[in-house]
């Protein structure tokens, strides 16, 4: 039989691996990935999981630890599971307002990037890796 | 189990801070260093509670949260700048 502290062990443990699992994936992207708007996906969707992850864990942890529960760290998640979609989309806006050069690979015709092609970029310097 | 756990996580979100610090200092547009500025504050977050899990304390609560405002209003505050010219028309 095992006892109740070590299965709450392993979910706490499960949940601080999946939450820096899922960071690292995010930044990975973010590092990795050729042109802002594919840049846009990774962190803005894995960081939130991955910092709700390790918030989950520890809100077991000190329910564990005192005996009663406690929900201070679900005040941050809920707060950053609001705001994260905010400033992902100000930050995709202001991409579009500077024109940032795509990956010749994306097919989509937007009018919004289209239109400054044959503009000078604003920041000399388009968005790709060297 | 629960410190090796601990340790690995931390290991993790190190070398994700590490790689948002690469794209900092690389990022070819400023959209690019603010979204990585963006997910740098949220990893600290996580790495400043799995400080408090470490020293079994509930003080460092406060501090994430405080970092979670004020790292969303700066990155707003700077995307509008970016967007308009102005902070407060």
């Amino acid at each position: 039989m095992i006892g109740f502290y070590t299965v709450m062990e392993g979910v706490i443990a499960f949940f601080l691996i999946a939450g820096g699992v899922f960071a690292f994936i995010g930044s990975f992207g973010l590092a990795r990935l050729k042109d802002f708007f594919m840049r846009l996906h990774g962190p803005s969707k894995t960081s939130t999981l991955g910092v709700g992850c390790v918030l989950i864990a520890s809100m077991c942890y000190f329910s564990l630890i005192e005996g009663s529960l406690s929900l201070q760290g679900m005040l941050i998640t809920i707060f950053l599971f609001i705001t994260a979609p905010v400033s992902a989309h100000l930050l995709a806006k202001s991409a579009l307002h500077y024109k940032l050069a795509r990956d010749p690979r994306t097919l989509d015709d937007i009018e919004e990037l289209k239109d400054g092609e044959d503009d000078e970029k604003p920041n000399g310097e388009n968005g790709h890796l060297p | 189990m629960l410190d090796n756990a601990l340790w690995i996580s931390v290991a993790l979100f190190t070398v994700s801070i590490m790689l948002n610090l690469y794209r900092v200092a690389v990022g070819p547009a400023l959209p690019d260093r603010i979204l990585a500025l963006d997910t740098m504050y949220v990893n600290s977050i996580a790495l400043i509670v799995l400080f408090g899990i470490w020293l079994n304390t509930k003080t460092y609560f406060e501090a994430a949260l405080l970092i979670a405002m004020l790292g969303f209003i700066s990155t707003v505050a700077v995307c509008k700048y970016l967007l308009r010219g102005d902070i407060i028309e």
